[in-house]
């Protein structure tokens, strides 16, 4: 008899690489940068339906397929996982201190620089006529 | 930036001036302002001599091991006084403009 196809290790393993790629589309808003939940919510998604899937291989491997490909699906699903949580609780916690930075009460240091458009701005410029200024740095486009 | 964007009328609003700075050249700051509709100046230190008179050098952090910025936040008043600073611990996780806005109702009180 030929057993059955086993579409939860399939589905399963397709939402969990799903997760990994869907980052640079959450990573766009705020809410889902912060800490990225829906990434998590997909790899929790597709973990259970492998393991289903894996029970009926297992349990059942006269009825359903799965038991070798099942465990290697499994098994790249959760190197995925443990790539994806070095690099948002590991990696991205690489950042300097920055204990020198100027303080709240501290004078911020002057600067000139030049503009997109290639217009010389100093922070006297910023501040005169204005109530203040914030000052975002960022890492780039590049 | 992008959210800094889209609430830009409110710091307009309490005379807050928006400005990013980074090691990018003008060249590429021109094109990614016009391309996301920014109007507020992106601020070229591509040798990173202000970003490092801060204190917010991430070395080696960028294409090629390039000085970066890290990202971090500062308001400051019209004296150049820092009022709030934000140092992230998470690169991903930078400051939203509420915060900063939210920092500033407590300088002065909406409406002032």
């Amino acid at each position: 008899m030929k057993r059955k196809w086993n579409w939860p290790i399939w589905v399963g393993f397709v939402v969990v690489v799903a997760g990994l790629f869907s980052y640079e589309f959450f990573a766009r808003f705020p809410i889902t940068r912060d800490f990225p939940w829906a990434n998590f919510l997909l790899f929790g998604v597709g973990g259970a339906l492998l393991i289903f899937g894996l029970f009926r291989a297992f349990g059942r491997p006269q009825v359903y397929r799965g038991k070798s490909f099942g465990s290697i699906f499994a098994a790249i699903a959760v190197l995925l996982v443990a790539f994806f949580s070095y690099v948002i609780f590991y990696v991205l916690h690489q950042v300097p201190t920055s204990a020198g930075a100027p303080r709240v009460g501290q004078k911020a240091p002057d600067f000139f620089l030049l503009d997109q458009n290639g217009k010389p701005v100093g922070l006297g410029d910023l501040l005169s006529n204005s109530k203040g200024a914030v000052l975002v740095f960022y890492r780039g486009f590049w | 930036m992008r959210s800094f964007q889209r609430r830009l009328s409110e710091f307009d609003a309490r005379g807050i001036r928006v400005v990013g700075i980074s090691v990018d050249p003008p060249e590429i700051n021109q094109r990614q302002s016009k391309k996301l509709g920014y109007t507020f100046p992106l601020l070229s230190d591509p040798d990173a001599k202000i970003i490092r008179r801060y204190d917010v050098l991430h070395p080696a952090a960028g294409p090629k091991g390039a000085d970066i910025a890290r990202p971090a936040e500062f308001l400051l008043d019209s004296d150049g006084i820092v009022h709030w600073v934000n140092l992230t611990e998470n690169i991903a996780v930078r400051a939203r403009p509420e915060q900063v806005l939210e920092a500033l109702n407590q300088l002065s009180p909406a409406g002032q």
